[in-house]
């Protein structure tokens, strides 16, 4: 089998809390190429999060594996960097020593001072965040802390970006802004990412391929659709585009249709 | 040719700055005379309540003690009585009659030795704690029944171990001190967010990088929440540590006055213990402000 660059393989996830097992993943296998962009869409519990930190290498799967560009994943590691969910920077860190912290481990000894502090710039300049690199997290805004957390994610250089819904918390018109930056920068940079989301529109704008997840427990994945829409994208053009609309009708069938959330499965 | 271009410009940047200053200047002006008020307004919010509770606590105070029969002297007499050592706060003499400066400092120093070893043994028993689960099944109910102890309790176990006065007080002064440092160090790391520890894990701090970069500043307000009520603890213990081992300190210092029947000098003692322990209190609290400042508010 011709293993992609980054591959999962039959990855099985189950819980045990207090003596009770749960099964929250069964047989997830996807293969991810370089420089693609997969979301991962999914109702709430099912499981998202669990694959993305299987990938992160923060959880073990019980059983299956996770291989990265021919090398087994089986601890976190900064080739694999995460913008999580609710951006966790460390508050007594200013912008600056946020991203700083991050380069300085993973660039010491391969960079000199002044190469490091350029780079840091270099990659707070790429979110547009330069000009707060002495403000503290506490002072600046929800979407701008993003801005940060993935400024931070992309100065480790990592083979691949994993995003925690990282948008989830942002009001519409900075999720917008930040939709565009996070395709300006896969558009720059070519990297591999991998975004969960439970944004329908945010998924067929970004993505190349969307992975649709059933609900859980013992979720799979449903199915993978194809978004053969061509780069850039504009979303004000792409609101009146078949593609994009037939893309958006078919998510919303596999969530709303086929897979319906049972609030009482939870 | 250079002169005459240099001149016109050199004519411009004074015009231009006067400008500048011209317009920067009254605006900040009013501002800030009414930022002043305001404070002064503050202070005079913040001081005056307290200066008219005093006032009244004193003269009733003398009211309830100026009586002939009264066991306890009344203000007027504490100053009358003791005046000599209110007046001469750096009074050096032979044995235990020193300033009341020299007595404070002596038990400062001894609260400052036992306090340094309190926080660096209790900041360290709590991150163990606080870090592994066994550690903390083993030995949370032992600190939990220890730190209930009177302070006073441990002065003759302490005094048959090192058999010397100072040490033991030091001692007290560390075995009162540590309890909530260790326990609130512990309570710090133990709820060191998930999301710190998987940005530590994604970066591959090792052991000592994540004891700097993420514990520590993570269980700050925590820790000095701990070394707040430990300083104060502390300044508790060290009257009853001094008073039954002799020499300068202000907790001698009070035993002696009672042997004496000194009462005013014990009133004038504990009013500078009170001063001493609050200032403590505050330079604690300052400190914790200035090194967890952000941490707080995440
Ligand atoms: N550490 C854990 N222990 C037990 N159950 C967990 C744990 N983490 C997640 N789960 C369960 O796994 C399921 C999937 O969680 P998650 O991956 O966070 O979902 P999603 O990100 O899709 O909302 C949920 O039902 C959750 O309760
Ligand atoms: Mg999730």
């Amino acid at each position: 089998m011709a293993q992609s660059y980054l591959s999962l393989e039959f990855i099985d996830k189950t819980f045990e809390r207090n003596g009770t097992k749960s099964d929250v993943l069964k047989q997830i296998s996807l293969g991810v190429d370089k420089g693609e962009f997969i979301s991962i869409i999914g109702h709430s519990g099912c499981g998202k999060s669990t694959v993305l930190n299987i990938i992160a290498g923060l959880i073990e799967a019980t059983s299956g594996a996770v291989f990265l560009d021919g090398k087994h994943v089986d601890a976190p590691g900064p080739e694999r960097a995460v913008v999580f969910q609710n951006h966790s920077l460390l508050p007594w860190l200013t912008v600056y020593e946020n991203v700083d912290l991050a380069v300085s481990k993973v660039f010491r000894g391969k960079r000199s001072k002044a190469e490091r502090h350029d780079w840091v710039m270099h990659n707070l300049d790429l979110v547009q965040m330069a000009h707060a690199r002495d403000k503290r997290p506490a002072e600046i805004s929800g979407g701008m802390k993003q801005r940060v957390g993935i400024a931070r994610a992309l100065s480790m250089e990592p083979k691949v970006l994993l995003l925690d819904e990282p948008f989830g918390a942002l009001d519409a018109l900075t999720r917008a802004h930040l939709q565009d930056a996070v395709m300006e920068i896969h558009a720059r940079l070519g990297n591999t990412m991998i975004m969960i989301t439970h944004d329908v529109d945010e998924a067929v704008l970004l993505s190349d391929r969307i992975v649709m997840m059933t609900n859980g427990p013992a979720a799979k994945i449903g199915e993978v659709l194809e978004v053969p829409i061509a780069r850039p994208r504009n979303r004000i053009e792409l609101a009146s585009d078949r593609t994009y609309l037939r893309c958006r009708e078919a998510v919303l069938k596999f969530l709303y249709e086929r897979h319906r959330f049972v609030e009482a499965a939870e | 040719m250079s002169v005459t271009q240099l001149n016109p410009k050199e004519d411009k940047t004074p015009a231009l700055s006067a400008q500048v200053v011209a317009f920067a200047r009254p605006r900040p002006q009013k501002p800030l005379a009414r930022q002043f008020a305001r404070r002064g307004r503050q202070m005079l919010a913040a001081i005056l309540p307290p200066l008219v509770t005093l006032a009244l606590m004193l003269a009733l105070w003398e009211i309830l003690c100026s009586g002939p029969t009264s066991s306890l002297p009344s203000p007027s007499r504490v100053v009358s009585e003791s005046w000599e050592l209110i007046v001469h706060p750096f009074h050096v003499g032979q044995g235990v009659d020193q300033g009341m400066v020299w007595h404070v400092l002596a038990s400062l120093q001894r609260v400052a030795i036992g306090y340094a070893f309190a926080v660096v043994a209790g900041v360290a028993l709590g991150v163990l704690v606080g870090q592994s689960q066994w550690a903390m099944r083993g030995l949370d109910p032992i600190f939990q029944v220890l730190r209930t102890v009177p302070p006073l309790a441990w002065l003759p176990l302490s005094l048959a171990a090192f058999r010397d006065g100072n040490p033991s007080a030091i001692f007290v002064i560390f075995i009162t001190a540590i309890w909530p440092i260790i326990i609130n160090t512990a309570v710090g790391i133990r709820n060191i967010p998930q999301d710190y520890q998987n940005v530590a894990k994604v970066l591959r701090l090792n052991g000592f990088e994540y004891f700097g970069k993420i514990m520590l500043p993570a269980a700050a307000p925590y820790i000095f929440t701990g070394l707040r009520i430990g300083i104060g603890l502390s300044w508790l213990a060290i009257v009853a540590a001094e008073m039954l081992i002799g020499g300068v300190g202000i907790g001698f210092f009070i035993w002696d006055a009672w042997n004496s029947s000194l009462i005013s000098d014990i009133i004038v003692a504990l009013i500078y213990v009170g001063v001493v322990g609050f200032l403590l209190d505050r330079l604690i609290a300052f400190v914790g402000r200035l090194v967890t400042r952000g941490t707080a508010n995440a």
